[in-house]
């Protein structure tokens, strides 16, 4: 219940919060909503020495479009997501995530960028991204650099993210209008993490799938990105049997725990299941 | 670790402590200013007693460290009654309604609900079922204090309550 | 009389009495964030305690050096076994006959057991303290299934036990037995099985769970070494029992120890008990002269303090092939953890289980449970319930549904047509209880026709022709429990805890002006005493309810009692409460008499006053008479207006209900919705409808829990997997059903006010109802029995199994 010692800051700039996280090296820690790191920190878990509050930096918050990109700072909170009207009519699946994620209480501090950024195989929005095509802006002592989402999550809580680097913003692709999208997550109870949770965004021709993403979440020690499950739908009409071979495909690239939420191979049907599910309201959303 | 100071605003009230980084706003509440109406029920941030308001946000007191909260205007129960000294609403509601047992959760579930309506005046019972979701309680079975949310939401739009039949 | 005069209505209202919806006087400090509970006080020079605790399930202690811990700044002292042992409080009595370690000394018996208590000048740094205790673990093999605690290789557990082949209860068959306790009559009901012409036999499993109150348990001590007197704040529901227990332990004189249960944040069974942070706190106090204050965290609350059922009951019921049952023979393994911390009263180490022939007329029952040791947290406790009562209710109606399927018969038929018929109350059952009144047909009936429940049938009729044509993935189930209760220990001839005997009592004082104050035994942790008790007495005398203060919970001040557990209150205290008021009505009257210059016969009470037969207009309120009480009394008699009660209950009390609940199914992921729960109670008479339909509420939010999904569950390890909240279900007004509340009113004959006790009902009808629901969901694909709890990956494993999948 109580955590351990550290010392506390506070920078006023990005160049400022990545110069200390450098130099005070692995024992310093980003503090975006933590609502992650400060459950850990209680239970003693996590122990930095350092924790580095990105929540005075001005200009890693708000949304806005930049050419047929929308542009989120990382310490944009779930609350502020589920508000945007530009997210709502751009981006629709993100306000339908962020809903799902924990409690109002929780929403209003947890951020974005701290849930896509620390590599908890339970955070929902990391599939989602990956989903999307989203890219991460990163800064550290060497500069910006982006790295795809897709190509940023290596375990569980080990990413692409460098030594003194942090997330300053998520770049998503808009998806178009007329685009269906759903996040299905099976969850034991209101704010779970997901037993199995599947993000769909596709586009619709001539009632034929003419593009699909899919996200899985928490059934790997990652988020996954299902290329193989949206080929298999890419050109169908998402008839029963097709979406069934999809399925499949997803779940051949599962490998969730066994824990509380049920044994491994319960989950690995029910991202089966969020997917069929997923596809089913993604289908009905599209024009 | 050595002491920061923090200087902030606990309803209506400026003060400011020394405390060492790591004190959790709930902490620093109940302990360093002696206000006992937050309450700690959990350790991972599940149960919602310690919920307090936070720069217009509904917040969990326990998962924020109180240097965090620096410069920052924070309400808790003993916080929300009227200017006048009157109950608020909610206050009156939960009592009306049977709304709480033992109390423990009710400082929180209130300090969330006062929010709750000032997002959403007139929620639907599905609205505030999921608006308070962050708040556990063991005695009431929420149905009651759904209805007190009710009526204090009808009272402070000036409207008649109506109980929805059983 | 003229038109001023309120009429006897008007004056009964004003009186908020018995029957009324009368507001919460709690709540006015409630929802001003100011209750006072343990954790709010704060007292100068305060220390603070926190535990070093064991990661493993079962070890040998090899190494324990406290010396990093002690160079912690802010750490005062760090007390082990050691230092307890010369004090003879290494070890403390359990309630039930056992001893519980308060600090390991050789070997540690479940993981979080405690090791080393640290005292600090600040939380913080006990904390800090806590994690710098170095301890050396040999780890030994660990039983975790209780059907393997008695194999003939299973490890030693009870070191301290060793060559014990008597326990508390009688003989031990085994070094990881506690007791064997047997009740019925086994020859009969193994004749009845051996002419059956039906039977059923199925084990019925209640998993383990924690009652989970919202604030965990806490204490303040403070000694004061120039009195020698101990002031204990805690969170007791039975604070005279603690203080007795405290006596008896630290060798203090009871007189000198101050026990005092201020406002606490839930209950449910987990206060009822002492644990090693309340003798860890004393010690400290009384070592440093200073007040210690421990407070448990979530985690240690669920995965140390007392857990609840783990009850695995081999169930079997005879009948006849028309459904009438002939007999009921119950075999259960209690997995007790590593010590029997059961808060039972003494001669029943399986508490009131014997219930568990339920609402049914069994000519013949046998019962036998075997209590056994395992490396899991000690206990158990009643949540939310009499004690094993909930037990005994889950098993029997399980046990129906079961025999309603083997015989194609509807669920409430079967339990219609074995009902105990009202001409037969007061009823003796099979096990020797003598239920005090009942009328279960009539209050099944209402239920049923409140849900339209033929209709329902009929609906489940079509959803599964649906289902099986491919039509829908989901099923629909309708639950039907009718739970009889046992609670209100107890008679003194039965119910005792370590001797005392379980009366409760009331003690009651009216001032000049005609306000009073009531202070009783138990002690409410949310059920409203302070509320409820004042309408027994507005009712009883004739005074507002607003003008009597209730007390509990201060040991100096409050006659003796035995707490609050078990829907005892009403039953017992609420008995005392009434009969102190017609002590104090009875001197009353006599005053009343002589100032009015008549005999005491020609007086008739109404509502508030006594008034003088066949001349109304002559009368005096007990207000009056309480000023007369101590102006001007009938010679010879002492002045004021007081009494005092120590009621033993001449039986227990049987509150019973008729609960149905309509469920769907979605076989694809296992996720059942509740569609629709009704709860009949009858619960004799009504003191609060208000505070009774609060009551029936929780109590189904908790079984709730506890059916869909609440688990206290240890790996092969060892290791408690659902130690917090994250894990441990418990649900948010998202999942919670809504409720529809009705009831029977059958009072107790026995009971000076008919009451029977409310609190706990739902906790023990809704759990077989939910799990009643989800199974007969089911049963038309051939499945008998799914045991709890129902969450979605244990339904849909149970759906995979009836090869619903394709």
């Amino acid at each position: 219940m109580i955590p351990g010692s550290f010392a506390y800051h506070r920078p006023n700039s990005v160049k400022e919060a990545v110069a200390l996280l450098t130099d005070l090296g692995e024992e310093a820690r980003p503090l975006a909503g933590g609502h992650s790191l400060i459950p850990m920190m209680k239970l003693r878990l996590a122990s930095p020495e350092h924790l580095v509050d990105l929540s005075g930096i001005k200009d890693i918050k708000g949304i806005r479009a930049e050419g047929g990109d929308i542009v989120i700072g990382a310490m944009t909170t779930q609350q502020e997501l589920i508000a945007s009207e530009l997210l709502a009519s751009q981006v629709p699946i993100l306000r339908e995530t962020s809903l799902v994620i924990a409690d109002p209480q929780v929403r209003y501090m947890g951020t974005l960028g701290g849930n896509v950024a620390n590599g908890d195989p339970g955070n929902d929005m990391p599939a989602v991204m990956m989903c999307l095509g989203a890219t991460y802006q990163l800064v550290g002592k060497s500069g910006e650099r982006r790295v795809a989402a897709r190509n940023f999550y290596e375990g569980a809580y080990a990413t692409a993210l460098g030594a003194g680097e942090i997330v300053t913003a998520i770049r998503i692709p808009a998806p178009g209008a007329g685009h269906g999208y759903a996040y299905e997550k099976l969850k034991r109870k209101i704010g779970d993490y997901a037993t199995a949770a599947a993000a769909v965004v596709l586009t619709m021709k001539g009632g034929k799938v003419a593009a699909c993403s899919i996200g899985l979440t928490n059934v790997a020690n990652t988020p996954l990105w299902a290329e193989e499950a949206a080929k298999i739908l890419t050109g169908s009409t998402l008839d029963a049997a097709t979406v069934k071979k999809a399925a499949a495909a997803a779940e051949k690239i599962t490998s969730p725990a066994s824990d509380s939420r049920g044994p491994a191979h319960y989950r690995t049907k029910m991202a089966g299941v969020m997917l069929t599910r997923a596809l089913a309201r993604a289908k009905a959303r599209a024009s | 670790m050595s002491k920061v100071q923090v200087s902030l605003k606990v309803n209506g009230k400026a003060v400011d402590g020394l405390v060492e980084p790591r004190t959790l706003l709930i902490h620093f509440l109940r302990d360093h200013l002696n206000i006992t109406g937050p309450h700690v029920g959990c350790d991972t941030s599940h149960c919602g007693a310690c919920t307090v308001d936070l720069n217009g946000k509904s917040v969990k007191s326990c998962t924020v460290f109180a240097v965090q909260a620096t410069g920052a205007d924070v309400m808790t129960i003993e916080g929300v009654a009227n200017a006048d000294g009157t109950l608020h609403a909610l206050q009156e509601g939960f009592r009306e309604m049977h709304g709480l047992q033992c109390g423990f959760c009710t400082p929180g579930m209130i300090t969330r609900a006062y929010r709750l309506l000032k997002e959403n005046p007139k929620p639907t019972e599905e609205e505030i079922r999921f608006g308070i979701a962050g708040n556990l309680c063991r005695c009431t079975g929420y149905q009651n204090i759904v209805k007190a949310i009710q009526y204090a939401a009808a009272k402070l739009a000036g409207v008649p309550f109506q109980e929805a039949a059983e | 009389m003229n038109d001023m005069t309120p009429t006897a209505a008007e004056r009964a209202e004003k009186l908020q009495g018995m029957g009324c919806k009368r507001k919460r006087v709690e709540d006015i400090r409630f929802v001003q964030g100011k209750g006072n509970y343990v954790d709010d006080l704060r007292l100068p020079g305060m220390i603070y305690g926190d535990f070093a605790r064991s990661p493993h399930a079962h070890a040998r202690i090899k190494k324990l050096d406290t010396t990093r811990a002690k160079a912690v700044p802010g750490v005062l002292a760090v007390l082990t076994a050691a230092d307890l042992k010369p004090l003879n409080l290494h070890y403390m009595p359990t309630l039930a006959g056992d001893v519980a370690a308060v600090l390991a000394e050789e070997k540690v018996l479940y993981q979080n057991q405690e090791v080393a208590f640290v005292i600090a000048s600040s939380p913080y740094a006990a904390a800090d303290g806590a994690e710098a205790v170095d301890v050396e673990y040999e780890a030994l093999p660990v039983v975790i299934d209780p059907f393997k605690a008695m194999a003939p290789d299973a490890p030693v557990l009870r070191d301290d036990l060793k060559g014990k082949t008597e326990g508390a209860h009688g003989k031990r068959k085994h070094h990881n037995h506690i007791f064997s306790w047997q009740s019925g009559d086994q020859a009969a009901t193994d004749a009845a099985f051996a002419k059956a012409e039906v039977t059923i036999k199925e084990m019925i499993s209640y998993q383990r769970v924690h009652p989970c109150p919202l604030e965990t348990c806490q204490c303040v001590a403070s000694f004061d070494k120039i009195k020698g007197e101990l002031t204990v704040w805690g969170t007791f529901q039975a604070p005279h029992v603690i203080r007795t227990v405290a006596s008896l332990i630290s060798k203090i004189p009871e007189h000198k120890i101050h026990v005092i249960a201020p406002d606490i944040g839930g209950g449910f069974g987990n206060k009822v008990g002492a644990y090693p942070g309340y003798i860890c706190a004393i010690v400290a106090s009384i070592v440093t002269g200073l007040p210690c204050k421990w407070v448990e965290d979530r985690i240690e609350n669920l995965s140390t303090t007392s857990f609840a059922r783990d009850y695995h009951m081999q169930t079997e019921i005879a009948a006849t092939k028309d459904g009438k049952v002939t007999g009921l023979r119950v075999y259960t393994i209690a997995d007790h953890g590593a010590f029997d911390a059961c808060a039972d009263p003494t001669k029943w180490p399986a508490g009131l289980f014997n219930i568990v022939t339920g609402s049914y007329d069994f000519p013949a029952a046998h019962v036998l449970v075997d209590g056994v040791y395992t490396n899991k947290a000690p206990g158990g406790v009643a949540y939310r319930c009499s004690f094993r009562v909930t037990e005994a209710a889950y098993c029997i109606e399980r046990a129906m549904d079961i025999l309603a399927q083997k015989l194609k018969m509807d669920p409430a038929e079967l339990r219609m047509k074995n009902f105990i018929r009202r001409e037969q109350f007061p009823y003796k059952s099979a096990t020797g209880w003598e239920y005090d009144s009942g009328d279960y047909h009539t209050a099944m009936q209402k239920a049923m026709d409140s849900v339209n429940y033929k209709k329902l049938r009929e609906e489940q009729k079509k959803k599964q022709d649906a289902f099986k044509r491919g039509e829908t993935r989901d099923l629909m189930g309708i639950g039907v429990a009718f739970f009889t209760e046992i609670v209100g220990a107890g008679p003194s001839r039965s119910c005792d805890i370590l001797g005392i005997a379980m009366f409760d009592s009331a003690e009651i004082r009216l001032h000049p002006t005609g306000t009073g104050i009531c202070r009783l035994g138990t002690k409410s942790q949310g059920q409203g005493h302070e509320t409820t008790y004042a309408q027994i007495i507005a009712t009883e005398l004739g005074i507002p309810a607003d003008n009597i203060t209730v007390e509990e919970g201060n040991t100096d001040t409050a006659p003796y009692g035995l707490g609050t557990y078990g829907s005892r209150s009403t039953p017992v205290s609420g008995a005392a409460t009434a009969m102190a008021c017609r002590k104090i009505k009875a001197k009353a009257q006599m005053i009343a008499a002589y100032h009015l210059e008549v005999h005491d016969d020609d007086l008739e009470w109404d509502v508030d006053r006594f008034r003088v037969k066949g001349n109304p207009e002559r009368f005096k309120t007990m207000t009056e008479l309480a000023w007369a009480a101590y102006n001007r009394v009938p010679p010879g008699m002492e002045p004021g207006l007081e009494a005092v009660n120590y009621y033993d209950p001449p039986n227990f009390t049987f509150p019973f209900g008729a609960y149905i609940c309509v469920v769907d199914v979605d076989v694809d992921t296992g996720s059942t919705k509740i569609r629709r729960f009704y709860a009949l109670d009858d619960c004799g008479t009504r003191i609060n409808p208000m505070i009774i339909e609060g009551q029936i509420h929780g109590g189904l939010a908790e079984a709730f829990a506890i059916a869909m999904g609440q688990e206290i569950h240890y790996d092969a390890q060892g290791n408690c997997t659902t130690a917090s909240l994250l894990d441990y279900f418990l649900p948010t007004a998202v999942e919670t059903p809504k409720w529809e509340t009705d009831w029977t009113t059958t009072p107790s004959p026995h009971h000076p006010i008919g009451a029977k006790g409310v609190g706990e009902s739902p906790n023990v009808g809704g759990v077989p109802c939910f799990s009643n629901a989800v199974n007969d969901a089911f049963k038309f694909l051939g499945s008998t029995h799914i045991a709890m709890p129902h969450d979605q990956w244990r339904t849909w494993m149970a759906a995979d199994k009836l090869g619903l999948h394709g």
